[in-house]
């Protein structure tokens, strides 16, 4: 048998194997599961908070929420919550104008304060919504910022 | 591979108050570069804090948390010369961990 026949022959089942990969679609799944958490894939408040098995939270003075009201840079907007509602376990900071709203969670052990403060990005002028999980339900405020330059371009 | 963090951990009162900044591209996917090409996404999922091995938060991030994260928490429980560590894991699989003494 001649080497380069053997060497085609090879080749030729390689390059079946990719096309047969590649029909099967597996390749573009994997490429899509960067994300696989839904409440950051939601499109909306509603569907990410769905996601997160939370309906109708009240509202509450008792979140501290500080935020500037005009933002220059949307691509790092200030934010910093403080909760002193009783048995606060989670503070969720959500963008309602975002593509995906849901931007961060943040869970508090036994011992660490009901407060955060992060940089996050706003693609357009938005309510911006902290979302708190206590022993005792779900409560939230939002403050609206206006933003001057879009953050989601980079 | 990726750069340290600054992590400041101080003592204030019965607290240890604790801020963070990490060097990461928290890229959305949705941008493009100058040659118009989209930037695949690339962002940090998890992050968490512990003291002397105690979990004191942990927190879950999609891609509209700002390029070069800065966190912000406080804890109870520390004392200087404790041992603050922060642990951050993205989506392309990279992680990485950095520890500071508490002042």
């Amino acid at each position: 048998m001649f080497p380069g026949r053997r060497r085609l022959l090879i080749q030729l089942g390689r390059t079946g194997l990719a096309a047969l990969t590649l029909a099967s679609g597996l390749v573009p799944r994997l490429a899509r599961a960067v994300e696989a958490r839904p409440a950051f894939t939601a499109a909306g408040i509603t569907d990410a908070l769905k996601a997160l098995g939370i309906a109708n939270p009240a509202q509450s003075e008792a979140i501290h929420f500080r935020a500037p009201d005009i933002a220059e840079n949307g691509a790092a907007v200030p934010v910093e919550v403080e909760s002193a509602l009783p048995g606060t376990r989670e503070i969720l900071l959500l963008v309602e104008k975002n593509p995906h709203v849901m931007s961060a969670s943040f869970s508090f052990p036994d011992g660490t304060d009901a407060y955060v403060a992060t940089r996050v990005k706003v693609a357009e002028s938005s309510l911006i919504h902290a979302v708190i999980r206590t022993d005792a339900g779900a409560f939230y405020n939002a403050k609206l910022v206006k933003v001057t330059l879009g953050g989601c371009g980079g | 591979m990726s750069d340290p963090m600054r992590i400041r951990a101080v003592v204030k009162g019965e607290k240890v108050e604790v801020k963070i900044l990490i060097a990461h591209a928290m890229e959305t996917g949705q941008r493009k570069d100058a040659e118009g090409t989209v930037v695949p996404a690339r962002y940090i999922t998890k992050i968490s804090a512990s003291c002397n091995g105690r979990e004191v938060l942990a927190a879950d991030w999609g891609p509209s948390v700002s390029k070069n994260p800065y966190l912000s928490f406080r804890f109870k429980g520390g004392a200087k010369g404790d041992k603050l560590k922060i642990t951050w894991a993205d989506t392309a699989g990279d992680s990485r961990s950095d520890e500071v003494s508490i002042a």
